[in-house]
């Protein structure tokens, strides 16, 4: 019974940090469509806000906190100065940002160093029986709630949120109402990375932070996306959903490896026969 | 202050080596309606999509109360008060009714006011039933009115209508004419439109454009009066219909 539960949690908590790493992605290249292969460093400053605040005697939720307004601005400037040159350009989009990718791993090792800093896990145990679940995992799942639940209520229900969705349909529309076009990309890219920036700064502590950080979500997290579908938002969250519960049960019954290795055979057997997504087909049913 | 609305002098549009528009001087006053007609490939679109921002011309300038419209961008020349509806009707289709005014309104109104706004014009075209219709469900000549009613919504000085009846029955053209002339109380209007039945209807100030350039301007009996426009239009249509 306190096996069930506690499996039952893990497998709730690999979906919420699936979803929260995803989400960022989700809003850049899901509904803005661009492919940003530097998605994975956005997660990694947001870890290294984290630990700069640490480090200076800042608190982990300072960090935290900061975080999503360090990497919005730094997504701002990444937008205004390589990405609004090259929206509709999806080759010229990939190449820039695997450049900005590399150039800013290169920086962040040229600073930091290259080895893994350590940030202790806040918050203490949750024991269930021989059990126990760590607070700072229930704290994720929050978050990742939190995050999605802001993200879903803003585009759905809020004028900026139709505004954007707006733009992302029809560009030269909305300047003919009057709307700058520029501005809401800006707008839109800069949440995104504010929750690229959340996402790496909650994973901070538990995975460590590294320069290469990104690297281990980078697939995982497109994949996720990807397997998502049209419907951005609820079809990120299903398919996160999905492919974290193969992970988990894999991982439990074998060892993550496999989890992994499962969690992306799945997800190719899933878009093989649902070539547009999960959330492919919910729109011919509306 | 003079009562000009719009001026443009000497407007050139080539597109290669075609002058859509060739040295167009237009003369807009505060209040009129104007209607531009033409055979087709006459240069009304072109010359609609200049005073848009989404081309721009190759020479001449474009004066829109006292700001140079060459030098603006497509949502700049929207803020300052022009309100479009193109050829092709420009809707959100998987949006309401509603969300599709509400974004026209919200720039000129305000995100607060805009909601009120919108039900305004949902009433004033008679659509409060389609409140919560996505566009795309709607029929072609149902999506115009939509669109109508987003330049409505915007509440600008200056409208430019192109083709509003296209896809349109004879009886929706006539609702219209009643209700651009219903507009015309509040906005200047400029109305490109191909069924002559329509610009007759309309009772408007009239400018015939050939070949990107001004041929005649006048009322409608003006016109119909003036043997080269005759010749060139109004008898090639006559003949054709036969």
């Amino acid at each position: 019974m306190d096996l069930l539960a506690v499996t039952a949690f893990g497998t709730v908590y690999a979906i919420a940090t699936l979803v929260l790493l995803a989400l960022g992605l989700a809003v850049i290249f899901g509904m803005m469509g661009v492919i940003n292969l530097a998605q994975a460093e956005l997660l990694m400053l947001g870890a290294y806000t984290v630990l700069l605040a640490t480090s200076h005697g800042a608190s982990v939720w300072a960090g935290i906190a900061l975080a999503p307004l360090v990497v919005g601005l730094i997504g701002v400037v990444i937008e205004r100065t390589i990405i609004q040159f090259l929206y509709g350009r999806m080759l010229d989009t990939m190449l820039a940002t695997w450049g900005l990718s590399l150039a800013l791993v290169g920086t962040v090792t040229l600073v930091f160093g290259p080895t893994t800093e350590g940030i202790a896990t806040p918050l203490g145990y949750q024991t269930i029986g021989r059990y126990s679940i760590a607070h700072y995992n229930v704290f994720v799942v929050a978050v990742a709630l939190g995050a999605l639940g802001l993200t879903y209520g803003l585009f759905n229900y809020t004028g900026w949120g139709l505004v954007a969705r707006a733009t992302m349909q029809n560009a030269t529309m909305v300047a003919g109402l009057g709307v700058n076009p520029a501005r809401v990309y800006m707008a839109t890219f800069a949440y995104g990375s504010a929750l690229a920036g959340l996402g790496g700064a909650i994973m901070a502590p538990l995975t460590g932070v590294v320069p290469t950080l990104g690297l281990a979500f980078i697939a995982k997290i497109f994949i996720t996306v990807i397997v998502g579908g049209p419907v951005i938002l609820l079809g990120t969250t299903t398919s996160g959903a999905v492919l974290g519960l193969v992970e988990s049960i894999v991982s439990y019954a074998s060892t993550p490896m496999y989890g992994q290795v499962a969690m992306l055979a799945f997800a190719i057997v899933l878009l093989r026969l649902l070539p547009q997504g999960i959330s492919g087909f919910w729109r011919r049913g509306v | 202050m003079s009562d000009i609305v719009l001026e443009t002098r000497g407007l050139v549009k080539e597109f290669g080596g075609l002058r859509a528009v060739d040295g167009v001087d237009f003369v807009l006053r505060r209040g009129e309606l104007r209607c531009l007609i033409g055979p087709n490939g006459a240069g009304k679109s072109t010359f609609f999509h200049l005073l848009a921002g989404t081309l721009r011309p190759t020479a001449g300038g474009i004066r829109f109360k006292d700001l140079d419209l060459t030098r603006l961008e497509p949502h700049e020349i929207a803020r300052a008060g022009m309100g479009i509806k193109f050829q092709v009707p420009r809707v959100y289709d998987q949006l309401p009714v509603a969300e599709n005014l509400w974004l026209s309104a919200h720039v000129r109104h305000g995100r607060a006011a805009a909601g009120t706004v919108a039900d305004r014009v949902l009433d004033e075209i008679r659509f409060l039933q389609h409140r919560n219709t996505p566009v795309g469900h709607l029929s072609h000549g149902d999506r115009q009115w939509v669109e109508i009613g987003m330049v409505l919504a915007a509440e600008p000085e200056l409208i430019l209508l192109d083709e509003p009846t296209a896809g349109m029955t004879h009886a929706e053209a006539r609702r219209t004419a009643d209700l651009v002339r219903e507009i015309n109380r509040r906005a200047t209007v400029i109305v490109v439109e191909h069924d002559m039945d329509f610009v007759r209807h309309l009772a408007a100030g009239v400018t015939v454009l050939h070949r990107g350039a001004i041929l005649a301007q006048g009322s409608m009996d003006e016109i119909r009066d003036n043997p080269v426009v005759r010749d060139i239009y109004l008898g090639k249509r006559r003949r054709a219909r036969g």
